[in-house]
C-alpha cells in the first residue's frame, strides 16, 4: 500500500543499509546515548561543536530502518549548521513527522532530504523512532548524561 | 510428550465464526490476527454473556436481600466454581478473582512472601520469566533481603534442569516457574520441577505462571503439585481485567490480606476489625463481576470445544507453520525448545522485527515485535527483540500462508 511505500521509499532503504556517519568520532566535545528500550533502537551520538557551529556528527548503535535511516540523515544534514539552525531544523522535522496522518506534509525546502521521513506520519507507533536520533542529539548539546529515550 | 490427537478433524471455519472480529479487513486485507500470546479474541457467546449482564442482571454482589443482587452474586460465584472445576482445584475457597496473573503473582509475593522471607533467604526464578514473575519477586528481595536465583536455559530455549537442581537448596523458599514461555514458547516441567522442590523441602511454595499455557492445554493444579497458579481471563478469550489465583487453602487460609477494604472484612470497628473468610479475605471492594462471569463463559465454551481438540488443531498449525517459516530465505526461529505450544518467535537477518511487523500489518497480519516483557531473555540470547506470531485454535492454515506470502514481501522491500 501506498503509505508502507511512501515509508520505507528508496532514500531511507538507502540510508538503513549504508548509513552514513556511522563511525567513531575521534575527540568529540559532547555526546549522548539514546535508548527506546521498548523496541530494541540503541543509539549514541557524538559531536565536534566549536564556537557554536556543528562541526562532526557520528553514530553508532542499531535500531530499525526508520531510526537507522534518521540517524544518518541527520548526520548529513546537520554537518556545518550552527546550534540555532540545527534546533530550529529540529523542531520542522519534529512538526513534519508528528503532522496528522493523512494530510500531506507542506512543503519544506528548508527540509532537504529529511522530509523523506514525512511518511512517518501515518505510523504513529514509528514516530520515536524517526526522533530518537534527534532527541540524543540534542541531549548531547546540553552534555546531559543518562539515557534518553523517546518512549 | 506425545502430541495429542483428536478426531474427528478439527472443524476451524466452524469455530472461527464465534468470532466476530475475525471478520474485518485491516489495511483492505483480511485480519490475520496472529497476537494471541497478547490478547485473545473473544466468542460471541462471551460479549453476549457481558452484554446480558448489564441488560438485565447487573447488581452489586455479596450485599444485597434484593434478588437483582442475589442473582449476580450466584452468576459471580458460580464463574468461581467453573474456574475451580476448569483447574482442578479442591475447594471454590481455593480461587481468588485478581485483575489478571500479574495482580495474583503480586498477591502471593506481599502476602506471602513479604511475611515469610528473611535476608539470606533464596527465590528461585528462571530465565525466562515473564516480567509480571520477576518483578514482584525484586521488590521481596528489596524488602526482605532475600536473594534471586536464576535457572538458565538452552540456546534452544530449554530449561537446564540440572542447573536447577544445584540451586535448589536449604535457602530456598520460593520456586516460581513460568509454564509457557511467551516469547519462546517453551513449555517447561512444571509437575517434575515441582516434585523436585518438595521432595528437597515441602516447605518450599511453588507457584506457576499459567498465563500462556490456559488456552492451549488442560490443568490440574493437584497434578501438578503446585501452591500457587495464576492466569489471566483475557488470555482464554474472556475479557480483560479479571484473573485467577489458585492457592492452597491452608496456605492461603494464614496469609494476611493483600488489599483492605470492603468484603474482605467480617467486623469493622475503629478499634478493631476481623477479616472474611476464604477466598474473600482477598478480593477486597467490589470486583469485576461481568469479567468474572464473562471469565465463565468462556471457560464453558472451551469445555464446549475441548481442550484436547484445541490443542491437537494447534499442533497441527504449529508443526505446519514451523516448516514452512524455515524456509523462508534469512529467517531463523528463536525457541526450538523439543516441548512448545502456540509461539514462534523469529528473526529475519538484516531487517529489524520493527520493521518487519509495520509490513506486515500493511499485509492485513497482526504480529508482535518486541521483548514480550522478556528483557532477560532477549539479553541472554544477545538480540533486540523478536516478530512473534502466536497462534490460537482459530487460526487457520490458509493464515499461515498469508504470513509466510508476507514476509517474503518484507525480505523484496528490502533487497
Amino acid at each position: 500500500m501506498s503509505e508502507l511505500r511512501d515509508l520505507y521509499q528508496e532514500v531511507i532503504l538507502d540510508h538503513y543499509k549504508r548509513p552514513r556517519n556511522r563511525v567513531v568520532l575521534q575527540d568529540p566535545t559532547c555526546s549522548a546515548d539514546g535508548h527506546n528500550r521498548l523496541c530494541g533502537d540503541q543509539i549514541h551520538i557524538s559531536a565536534k561543536v566549536h564556537d557554536g557551529r556543528i562541526e562532526e556528527v557520528t553514530f553508532q548503535g542499531s535500531g530499525c530502518a526508520i531510526a537507522t535511516a534518521s540517524a544518518s540523515l541527520m548526520t548529513e544534514a546537520l554537518k556545518g549548521r550552527t546550534v540555532e539552525e540545527a534546533q530550529a531544523l529540529f523542531q520542522r522535522f519534529h512538526d513534519v513527522v508528528t503532522g496528522p496522518p493523512h494530510q500531506a506534509a507542506p512543503d519544506d525546502p528548508e527540509l532537504g532530504k529529511l522530509a523523506v521521513l514525512a511518511g512517518v506520519r501515518e505510523f504513529p507507533v514509528r514516530v520515536k523512532c524517526a526522533t530518537l536520533a534527534w532527541h540524543t542529539f540534542l541531549a548531547a548539546l546540553k552534555n546531559e548524561h543518562g539515557n534518553v529515550s523517546t518512549e | 510428550m506425545t502430541a495429542p490427537t483428536s478426531s474427528p478433524p478439527f472443524n476451524v471455519k466452524l469455530w472461527r465464526e464465534d468470532f466476530p472480529i475475525l471478520r474485518q479487513t485491516v489495511h483492505g486485507k483480511p485480519l490475520v490476527y496472529l497476537d494471541n500470546a497478547a490478547t485473545s479474541q473473544k466468542p460471541q457467546v462471551v460479549i453476549d454473556t457481558l452484554r446480558r449482564y448489564y441488560e438485565g442482571q447487573n447488581a452489586n454482589i455479596h450485599r444485597g436481600v434484593y434478588t437483582l443482587s442475589q442473582q449476580a452474586t450466584e452468576a459471580y460465584e458460580t464463574a468461581r466454581r467453573k474456574a475451580q472445576h476448569f483447574l482442578h482445584a479442591g475447594e471454590s475457597r481455593e480461587i481468588v478473582f485478581t485483575r489478571g496473573t500479574t495482580e495474583a503473582i503480586n498477591l502471593v509475593a506481599q502476602s506471602y512472601a513479604c511475611n515469610h522471607l528473611r535476608a539470606g533467604d533464596e527465590i528461585i526464578l528462571t530465565g525466562m520469566e515473564h516480567h509480571s514473575n520477576i518483578v514482584p519477586w525484586q521488590m521481596v528481595c528489596q524488602r526482605t533481603g532475600a536473594v534471586l536465583k536464576v535457572v538458565p536455559f538452552t540456546d534452544e530455549g530449554e530449561l537446564d534442569l540440572a542447573a536447577y537442581r544445584q540451586l535448589l537448596s536449604a535457602k530456598t523458599k520460593i520456586v516460581a516457574l513460568v509454564h509457557l514461555s511467551n516469547a519462546l514458547g517453551t513449555i517447561n516441567p512444571i509437575k517434575q520441577m515441582t516434585h523436585e522442590a518438595h521432595q528437597l523441602n515441602p516447605q518450599i511454595i511453588v507457584l506457576a505462571d499459567g498465563a500462556q499455557w490456559v488456552p492451549h492445554r488442560a490443568t490440574d493444579v493437584q497434578d501438578l503439585g503446585v501452591d500457587f497458579y495464576a492466569f489471566s481471563g483475557h488470555k482464554i478469550f474472556g475479557p480483560t481485567g479479571i484473573g485467577v489465583l489458585y492457592g492452597r487453602a491452608t496456605l492461603l487460609e494464614k496469609m494476611p490480606p493483600y488489599q483492605g477494604g470492603g468484603d474482605m472484612i467480617a467486623s469493622v470497628t475503629f478499634e478493631k476489625t476481623t477479616y472474611n473468610e476464604l477466598p474473600w479475605k482477598f478480593e477486597a471492594g467490589t470486583p469485576n463481576i461481568s469479567g468474572a462471569i464473562g471469565l465463565g463463559a468462556a471457560l464453558d465454551y472451551v469445555e464446549h470445544i475441548g481442550l484436547d481438540n484445541m490443542a491437537a488443531w494447534e499442533h497441527e498449525l504449529l508443526t505446519y507453520a514451523t516448516g514452512k517459516l524455515q524456509q523462508v530465505p534469512g529467517l531463523r526461529i528463536v525457541g526450538t525448545a523439543r516441548e512448545k505450544a502456540s509461539v514462534i518467535s523469529m528473526l529475519i537477518e538484516g531487517i529489524h522485527p520493527h520493521d518487519v511487523g509495520t509490513i506486515l500489518d500493511g499485509e492485513g497480519i497482526a504480529v508482535r515485535t518486541g521483548h514480550h516483557c522478556c528483557q532477560p531473555i532477549m539479553d541472554r540470547l544477545h538480540i533486540p527483540a523478536t516478530v512473534r506470531a502466536s497462534l490460537a485454535f482459530y487460526n487457520t492454515r490458509e493464515e499461515i500462508d498469508a504470513l509466510v506470502a508476507a514476509l517474503h514481501k518484507v525480505i523484496e522491500v528490502f533487497r
